[in-house]
């Protein structure tokens, strides 16, 4: 059975998960819209940036982030300066982390669904003296929500996943950083292979309906499609 | 028709090739990850003397261990403590009798900082250090022997709330060299050179202070037939492997 050990674990993730999703929809959306709609030669580079993390081991993504949110590092020394101490160890870091490692799963099915509305609506929508934030939300949204909806769903549910990279900068801590693919992890090291059938089973559970969802329901192309 | 010249010596040079082979053979080994360094040395060596090789590779004991029960190709395993060892020994999966300690782990209380951690350790009452690393206690035994230091200097309850843990040593040690934790736990043979801690500060840590960790080394089954494999096990036990061992800071089994 699942002990309460676990079950914090569980809840911590989905913390976790929430508040990424939530900072990755909110800055992935402008990034996705610019994306889709400029010509510029930074697009490429900023494509290739937002798509290192699905290409990179999460170790390695882990380890500099360690280095760079570290009391040496750039990003520590700028939080420390801002009094807030350093990221490693901490919720905030983790959820930091996060958003990093899960934002190509959101800024790529909304670059998709914003460059399939085209140029035209907009067009349409300006000559009715629609101003550039009112065409946003009331044409480009409601054109764009099942991207948004892939968006949230494949943000929120790799963020469930992740593991390198929370091992990397958590610290395992309980109630902090403890997430539920790290208290699998060190359940199958500790040879506890019940508790970790328990709670591994917990999350296939999740993955398996949150695609179904995905596919049956919302009638998403697969990952794949979306990625290209 | 005769065999040409060159037919000839082709197929003597390949027969002599694989006879080379089946007599320098090579082992696969798991090692226990604060034993890296010295186990890279001892290697060579192992090569030098024998003509084998020992292809290694580092990690957690425990990972190893269910690994092996899983089919994993090693042929030789060096943990970290001698857990490991005996369950694989109950699953019958090694060669009888071949486990025996190779060395005795060391602990110390190391921070980056130099000048920080003082030769007693008294930093760990006195410090107002935020982050404590350690191996995870539940899986490394040099993470279980931090905790038996702290519970008999009575500090335990009060320190446990700064606790962050590394999966293995090697990823204490990480968290450590980046300065995330100011102060930490580790294996004495990962800050070691020449006999002294190379950089940082550190207190090496009386052996009174928690269980010896016996770190133990056991043939499995995989290599039973394989030349290279008991070859090592010897090896380990020779002056020049005994010399590395100690170089590390590790106590020599008696």
């Amino acid at each position: 059975m699942l002990t309460s050990a676990d079950l914090d674990t569980l809840l911590l993730t989905f913390k976790v998960a929430s508040i990424a999703t939530a900072l990755m929809l909110l800055l992935g959306t402008p990034l996705a819209w610019w994306l889709a709609r400029t010509h510029s030669a930074w697009k490429g580079i900023i494509n290739a940036v937002v798509a290192m993390p699905l290409v990179l081991p999460p170790t390695v993504l882990g380890f500099y982030l360690l280095v760079l949110m570290g009391p040496a590092g750039p990003v520590g020394q700028f939080t420390n300066w801002l009094g807030l101490g350093t990221l490693p160890f901490t919720f905030p870091g983790v959820v930091i982390a996060s958003v990093l490692y899960s934002m190509p799963f959101v800024v790529q099915p909304l670059q998709a669904a914003f460059t399939t509305i085209g140029e035209q609506p907009l067009e349409a929508a300006a000559t009715l003296r629609a101003s550039p934030l009112d065409t946003f939300f009331s044409v480009v949204l409601p054109l764009a929500k099942p991207g948004f909806l892939t968006a949230t769903i494949l943000g929120f549910a790799h963020t469930v996943g992740e593991f390198g990279v929370v091992l990397m900068v958590g610290g395992n801590i309980p109630d902090k950083t403890r997430v539920v693919s790290v208290q699998i992890y060190n359940h199958v090291e500790a040879m506890e292979y019940g508790q970790a059938h328990w709670l591994a089973g917990c999350l296939l559970a999740f993955s398996f309906t949150v695609l179904l969802v995905l596919y049956t329901v919302l009638k998403t192309q697969p990952v794949t499609h979306q990625l290209k | 028709m005769p065999v040409p010249n060159f037919t000839r010596i082709f197929i003597t040079a390949t027969l002599l090739q694989f006879g080379h082979e089946s007599w320098a053979a090579s082992v696969l080994v798991a090692v226990a990850a604060n034993f890296s360094k010295p186990m890279t040395e001892i290697a060579a060596e192992f090569e030098k003397a024998t003509g084998h090789s020992a292809k290694l590779s580092f990690g957690s004991s425990g990972k190893f261990v269910s690994q092996i029960e899983n089919g994993g190709p090693f042929e030789v395993l060096l943990s970290a403590d001698e857990k490991g060892p005996q369950k694989l020994e109950k699953s019958g999966l090694t060669v009888q009798d071949s486990r025996f300690v190779y060395a005795l782990g060391k602990l110390v209380l190391w921070s980056a900082k130099p000048g920080y951690v003082d030769d007693q350790g008294k930093i760990l009452a006195s410090g107002d250090f935020k982050h404590l690393a350690l191996a995870d206690p539940k899986l490394a035994p040099y993470g279980a022997a931090a905790v038996e230091v702290l519970k008999k200097n009575g500090l335990f309850e009060k320190l446990q709330p700064l606790f962050v843990q590394g999966e293995n040593i090697a990823q204490t040690l990480q968290f450590l060299i980046t300065a995330n934790a100011e102060l930490g736990f580790i294996a004495l043979s990962q800050v070691i050179e020449n006999g002294k801690i190379a950089s940082g500060s550190g207190w090496i840590i009386p052996g009174d202070d928690y269980t010896p960790i016996k770190q133990s080394a056991v043939l499995l089954k995989r290599g039973a037939e394989n030349p290279a494999a008991p070859a090592l096990m010897t090896f380990l036990k020779s002056a020049p492997a005994l010399a590395i061992i100690e170089k590390y800071g590790y106590d020599l089994p008696k």
